[in-house]
């Protein structure tokens, strides 16, 4: 019997610990599966108790990289349950910084995580000598998205401005024509950065799935609107999540998975873009021609493909709100809107980078009675081992080295953010 | 031989590789200094198990962790405590304030015993370290300031007073002023104050100065309305592991 199981661990160039199991046997895949081997951080347990004014500090905690999209989905939650209605202005400031966030998480993961499988290299670091200019220019677009960031809320790692009601500050008119003036001369990289992936053709991959995004009918949704699935092609409320989304426990594990209309489903970029392609900027649907990504687009790598799609359209919407705020005006002292009561339940629903990102918080007296928190990674997992236990047997006569290579690329694709989602899942150690 | 220098992380947001990654002017000369040999979220390849400069982020909080970060130790000249998480125990610790078992409880239900959890440590309860980056996230300026430090083989300069001096300076109105309340006059300065100037409080990220008058901290913040209980919510949010915060 040749044993060609694959046993990787602690998958490199993502965020998080997990390892990829595949059993195999003569040419057989007998079980495929990613295990989060993260260590639990308990974060609804350590918000009970907290105090609505502080709840977003620490929920911002829960990672590094989607930061401003926790704090934006946390702060939602707060409003919801607290009565507080945010400004037109605060919104609009909301949705630039929102934009931010995505463009510096997809060129992260585009240029600096999922492109050195593509040519060959173990990371970015060979390519910094192989291919200077590419990897200069993907720093200065992260530049580029951090100092967006930086401008509306201090800092994108874990923002200082953003709160319950709106705003603790907001940028001169000056500071945000300043920014905007940098983005536009940032143009030019963005087509290169199209050329760039348009070069790094996606394996073979067709596995249809359930796509679950925000849906919002006035624009293509990161930060308002329902909550839609591709297999019902209905939208619900937020707060009603739950009609929808099921999270499980496996009888032979005890990781919590989610499922929804069928056993799995998708979230993140290629959901978004299969859901919603209609509403992208009309450069965003040229970059998709020239990624020769189209809806519904069922392979899995091409979630890559997507986040691109979604920078072009980010860097055009960021343009577009900093104009459409410098030309309605907006009062650089307003006030965050405030609490008119202190006890309620309330559900945030945001597109962070990663996909669908719910925090479910009741309060009392001001204070977190009950939160719960669903994380796009966590939705994805049961996602990723069906496309795991489709794709092993597909491949698994390769060398071994491709296979490994291969079964890494497909789960990297999805951008996993594996210390957002420990808290709600776990399976056995290997 | 270029130093040879790696980063690991345990329990954290990951935050702090990130702003590592975010050194977006500095990154490309710095890489000529050293080789990065591990760096899980960034590399695929290891190419050395024993490393010069070991940066670590992320507080201890399962057996597991424990295991794994002394055999970090042995295989590292240097240990740097990579932010908040490692140098103070960060957010982490607000869980050593309940029963763990309800902590465990609480987020897993019935398969809670199978989640091996205990009392949050930072770093040096583990292991000796040797260098400290602060904050939550760091400021780039101190990620560049120590990392400069231990390749030099000199003592980092980190401040030892409060945030209020770096507020001042930075001519921002004090936040008791605000209404609101703040861990600046007892927190370590370093970061520039960003938390102040943009309309925030401090809220202790960088852990308390090396003598902190909490008393007076206490009372500004009993002064302010806050009970016994909330003034010590402020402190545990980010220096649980403190006397104070007790």
């Amino acid at each position: 019997m040749t044993d060609q199981s694959v046993h990787v661990r602690h998958l490199t160039r993502v965020e998080g610990h997990g390892n990829i199991v595949v059993d195999a046997k003569d040419g057989k895949v007998l079980g495929a599966r990613l295990d989060i081997v993260e260590s639990p951080r308990f974060f609804e347990a350590m918000l009970k108790g907290r105090r609505w004014q502080e709840v977003h500090y620490i929920t911002s905690r829960i990672c590094g990289i989607c930061a401003v999209g926790h704090t934006s989905t946390s702060v939602m939650g707060t409003e919801m349950a607290l009565g507080m209605k945010i400004s037109e202005q605060a919104l609009l400031f909301r949705k630039l910084v929102f934009y931010g966030e995505q463009l510096q998480s997809h060129v992260l993961h585009t240029y600096f995580l999922a492109a050195p499988d593509f040519v060959g290299a173990p990371s970015v670091i060979p390519l910094a000598a192989k291919a200077p200019d590419v990897v200069k220019r993907a720093l200065r677009l992260k530049k580029l998205a951090n100092k967006l960031c930086e401008v509306v809320a201090g800092r994108h790692v874990h923002p200082i401005a953003m709160t319950p009601g709106g705003f603790l500050h907001y940028p001169a008119a000056k500071e945000l024509k300043a920014v905007k003036e940098e983005i536009l001369s940032y143009s030019g990289d963005i087509d290169e950065t199209v050329k760039l992936f348009a070069g790094l053709p996606a394996p073979e991959f067709h596995r249809e799935t359930e796509f679950i995004s925000l849906k919002d009918p006035k624009e293509y949704a990161f930060y308002e609107g329902d909550i839609y699935s591709s297999d019902t092609g209905k939208a619900i409320k937020q707060i009603d999540y739950g009609t929808l989304i099921k999270e499980k426990c496996i009888d032979t594990s005890t990781s919590k998975h989610c499922s929804a209309t069928r056993d799995s489903y998708m979230v993140g970029a290629l959901a978004r873009f299969n859901n919603n392609y209609d509403q992208l900027h009309p450069r965003a649907k040229h970059a998709a021609e020239t990624l020769k990504i189209k809806p519904v687009c069922c392979n899995t790598f091409m979630i890559n493909h997507a986040q691109v799609v979604e920078t072009v359209h980010c860097f055009e919407e960021a343009i577009a709100v900093i104009d459409r705020i410098l030309e309605r005006g907006y009062d650089v002292n307003e006030e965050p809107a405030k609490p008119t009561r202190m006890s309620g339940r309330g559900v945030g629903a945001c597109e962070v980078p990663r996909g669908l990102l719910i925090h479910d918080y009741t309060y009392e007296n001001g204070v977190i009675k009950e939160a719960n928190l669903i994380i796009p990674t966590g939705m994805n997992l049961e996602n990723i081992d069906a496309d795991l236990r489709y794709y092993a047997p597909k491949i698994i006569t390769k060398p071994h080295n491709d296979v490994e290579l291969l079964l890494e690329m497909l789960v990297r694709a999805y951008d996993p953010c594996i210390s957002c989602s420990c808290h709600l899942l776990k399976v056995e150690f290997v | 031989m270029k130093p040879r220098v790696a980063f690991f992380s345990f329990t954290s947001c990951e935050g702090c590789q990130l702003m590592f990654l975010n050194l977006e002017d500095e990154l490309l000369d710095l890489l000529g200094h050293v080789d990065i040999v591990n760096f899980r979220e960034a590399m695929k390849e290891v190419t050395s198990e024993e490393y010069d400069v070991c940066f670590i982020e992320g507080s201890i909080t399962t057996h597991e962790d424990l295991e794994e970060v002394k055999k970090l130790r042995e295989k590292s000249k240097i240990v740097v405590a990579f932010g908040a998480c490692a140098t103070i125990g960060g957010v982490n610790a607000m869980k050593n304030f309940q029963p763990l078992e309800d902590v465990r409880r609480y987020v897993y239900g019935d398969k809670w015993a199978k989640y091996d959890t205990i009392p949050t440590m930072a770093l040096e309860e583990a292991v000796k370290v040797d260098a400290k980056i602060f904050g939550c996230p760091p400021a780039k300026k101190e990620i560049l300031e120590v990392v400069t430090a231990v390749l030099l083989g000199r003592k980092p300069l980190i401040p030892d007073y409060p945030v209020c001096v770096e507020c001042k300076l930075a001519e921002n109105v004090c936040v008791f002023e605000r209404g609101m309340v703040c861990m600046g006059p007892v927190t370590r300065a370093g970061c520039g104050a960003p938390c102040p100037s943009y309309g925030g409080k401090c809220i202790g990220c960088r852990g308390l100065v090396s003598d902190p008058n909490n008393n007076a901290e206490k009372t500004l913040l009993a002064e302010r309305g806050l009970t016994v209980e909330d003034v010590l919510k402020e402190y545990r949010m980010f220096d649980g592991l403190t006397e104070a915060s007790k």
